[in-house]
């Protein structure tokens, strides 16, 4: 819940967003047994945008996001990922997954396996890739997000930071088109949140489409386009940040924007 | 009073006092450290010195050469000493039962390729290449062992090759239509093809090696191969139920569920029976199915539903976050078990696994009960003859030495192995 400033120079000139639609979701219902945690979600996103949702716990912004790449089924509604809808056809879903993105509050880096391997893992056994040549890839990965020298180290030998870093250089190895990030910062502590932050800005600079779950004010007024709020599984207001921020409406966020932001 | 001080010549360092160093202290802090622990350390050591003063003379009054008890006995002229001089007599007995004793170079030979197809599986520095022969060895130590024609071992190992094919063939189709063709394609092949195939071709050119039958089969020989192939077979069967009973499909859950608790509920002494008695009224009649092969059914059947439920506990230990990791990834179920899933679950379940090994290992000198000649039931054999009427405890001492020796290593390999995986540094 911090106000991290982000005192970095953003680089907008590849910020672009298309006219072309990445993910389109149309009155998508789901239930967890009786209880109906998203009701009737409309949204769609265009490539280049970066999204904030942000929204009290249990508002069902994990759930949300979470079925954009099918890791939680929707029972009612539509949700269009690339082209490709979603359905129980299990190639659909492998193919959206191969094209989406995601990192996790907790990072679910493999354990057993070295840094190097989490990263070459999905593009030998998924895409194919010869072995040398994914090396190769996790590497330029792993220098983006600034630890190539870690790896040959397993995960529990790094600070969360750098764990949460792997993991974001994990998903970018298979070159997906969208990124979904669920609380990325929120298992940090506060030194190592601006080192993942800063590592999303660049993402986001280089044109990823994104959809961050965070509560990371200072991200969402200086890198997302649009800014979700969620309560009670619905979508209760959106807009651009600086108003979304300046000028609520509705009473909900502002409840929710005075608890956040501490005033 | 003054308060200024200058050191004039420096201490130079010694060495500390003996109450603080070595034996001494060790004794003092581990032994001496009470009035309540010195009496404990004292009755232990005389307790010690009982055992010892009663058993010791036994081992070292051992008799080596005597060709019967009364013999030993003889020698021995009165004082207490083992007559190991039966273990002298019969050693081939308790290590390969009846089997013919100019053959003895066959299970031999089986052993040393043993060591060798293991090699590769038990240690990574091995070459991978080798794994090759761990895949042919079974047909190899099958054929050294039973002996007849070389080429039904081959034709049954052609089988699983027919099988491999037909999945192929079928992969880009459907998965799950591919994986059930490839398995009845290597069963069809087995029943109908293998053995007229194995014919022809021993006709064309002949090679065999003289028949030994099963009920020949005997001592350690028994328990390694069927200790052996059970546990070989039992932990991958024991990872299909643990997926089974967490599986999705209804019905693939009720079979793994209903099987690993009909197993785990009944007596493995019920089951070799079974296998002894009853299977013969349920296969068609004339059909010869091969004892030692019914028993080894039995005893994998057994380990696997053990191994099913402690490779759960593994599976249960894992984060939600490692499946889901995976998934959003892209793997597949097969794929995701497989790298992500089974090495985690596996390397937690190390311990319940070499448990259920070596539970499995000694398990197999029930099988004297079914007549089978374990090393047990051969030390009833070896009474039987009437130089050696009333000879017991050499023989349990052989054998369990032999027995401790076997899970012992498998104990100790066990540890190394979960030394080496440790990569979570917690
Ligand atoms: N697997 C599940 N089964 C039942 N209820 C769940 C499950 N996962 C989440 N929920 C419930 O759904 C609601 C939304 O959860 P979630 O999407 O994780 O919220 P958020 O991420 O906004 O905190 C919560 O009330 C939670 O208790
Ligand atoms: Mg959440």
């Amino acid at each position: 819940m911090s106000e991290l400033v982000i005192d970095k120079d953003i680089d907008r000139s590849k910020m672009k967003i298309s006219n072309e639609v990445a993910i389109h979701i149309g009155k998508m219902n789901k239930w967890y047994g009786q209880f109906h945690v998203l009701r009737d979600i409309d949204m769609t996103v265009h490539r280049g945008e970066r999204i904030v949702v942000c929204g009290p716990s249990g508002s069902g912004k994990s759930t949300l996001i979470r079925c954009i790449n099918r890791l939680e089924e929707h029972q009612q509604g539509q949700i269009i990922v690339d082209g490709t809808e979603l359905t129980s056809d299990l190639k659909n879903i492998d193919k959206v997954r191969s094209e989406v993105g995601m990192v996790f509050q907790h990072f679910n880096l493999f354990p057993h396996l070295t840094i190097l391997e989490n990263c070459t893992l999905a593009p030998i056994w998924v895409r194919k890739v010869p072995k040398k040549e994914a090396e190769e890839i996790a590497m330029h990965f792993l220098q983006k997000v600034k630890i190539p020298e870690q790896a040959l180290k397993y995960p529990g030998q790094l600070s969360g930071g750098q764990q949460q870093r792997v993991a974001i250089a994990r998903s970018l190895c298979m070159k997906p088109r969208i990124m979904l990030f669920d609380e990325p910062t929120s298992a940090l502590d506060p030194e190592m949140i601006k080192e993942v932050l800063d590592t999303m800005i660049q993402l986001a600079e280089e044109g990823m489409t994104m959809i961050c779950v965070t509560h990371e004010m200072g991200f969402a007024q200086a890198v997302a386009n649009r800014v979700i709020f969620m309560d009670q599984g619905q979508i209760v207001e959106q807009n651009e940040p600086r108003e979304f921020f300046r000028n609520p409406q509705s009473d909900r966020t502002k409840l929710f924007l005075s608890q956040i932001l501490g005033h | 009073m003054t308060l200024t001080f200058t050191r004039k010549e420096m201490l130079p360092p010694q060495a500390p006092p003996v109450s603080q160093i070595g034996v001494v202290r060790w004794m003092r802090e581990n032994l001496f450290s009470g009035p309540l622990n010195s009496i404990l350390t004292i009755v232990s050591i005389l307790v010690v010195w009982w055992i010892i003063s009663h058993i010791g003379p036994w081992f070292t009054n051992a008799v080596w050469y005597a060709g019967s008890l009364a013999e030993c006995r003889q020698i021995l002229d009165g004082a207490t000493g083992a007559c190991f001089g039966v273990i002298r007599d019969r050693w081939s007995q308790l290590l390969y039962g009846f089997y013919p004793s100019n053959l003895f170079w066959r299970p031999n030979l089986a052993m040393v390729l043993m060591v060798v197809a293991l090699a590769p599986i038990l240690f990574s520095a091995v070459p991978r290449k080798l794994l090759w022969f761990s895949a042919v060895y079974p047909a190899i130590a099958f054929w050294l062992l039973w002996g007849g024609s070389f080429w039904v071992p081959v034709a049954v190992l052609a089988g699983f090759g027919a099988g491999y094919g037909a999945f192929r063939i079928l992969a880009p189709l459907s998965s799950l239509l591919s994986m059930l063709a490839g398995v009845a394609a290597a069963v069809i092949w087995w029943v109908f093809l293998a053995l007229p195939l194995a014919g022809v071709l021993q006709s064309v050119a002949p090679l065999a090696l003289q028949q030994v039958a099963s009920r020949d089969f005997g001592g350690f020989m028994l328990s390694i191969i069927i200790g052996v192939t059970g546990i070989a077979l039992s932990l991958p069967l024991g990872i299909m139920l643990a997926l089974g009973r967490k599986s999705d499909m209804p019905l693939i859950k009720v079979v793994c569920v209903g099987f690993i608790e009909f197993i785990r509920g009944v007596p493995l002494i019920t089951l070799l029976f079974t296998a002894s008695l009853l299977l013969n009224y349920f296969l068609p009649p004339g059909t010869n199915f091969d004892i030692i092969l019914r028993v080894i059914i039995m005893v994998t059947l057994f380990a696997a539903a053990y191994m099913a439920e402690v490779i759960r506990g593994g599976l249960a230990a894992l984060p939600r976050g490692q499946y889901e990791a995976a998934d959003a990834l892209g793997l597949d179920y097969w794929k995701a078990q497989r790298l992500i899933i089974m090495p985690q679950a596996l390397k937690i379940s190390i311990p319940g696994i070499v448990n259920t090994f070596i539970g499995l290992f000694k398990d197999t000198t029930l099988v004297v009960f079914i007549g089978l000649l374990d090393p047990i039931g051969l030390s009833n054999a070896i009474r039987a003859d009437t130089n050696w009427n009333g000879i017991y405890w050499e023989l349990f001492v052989f054998i369990g030495l032999c027995f401790f020796i076997f899970c012992f290593g498998m104990s100790r390999y066990s540890m190394y192995l979960e030394r080496k995986l440790k990569t979570d540094h917690r």
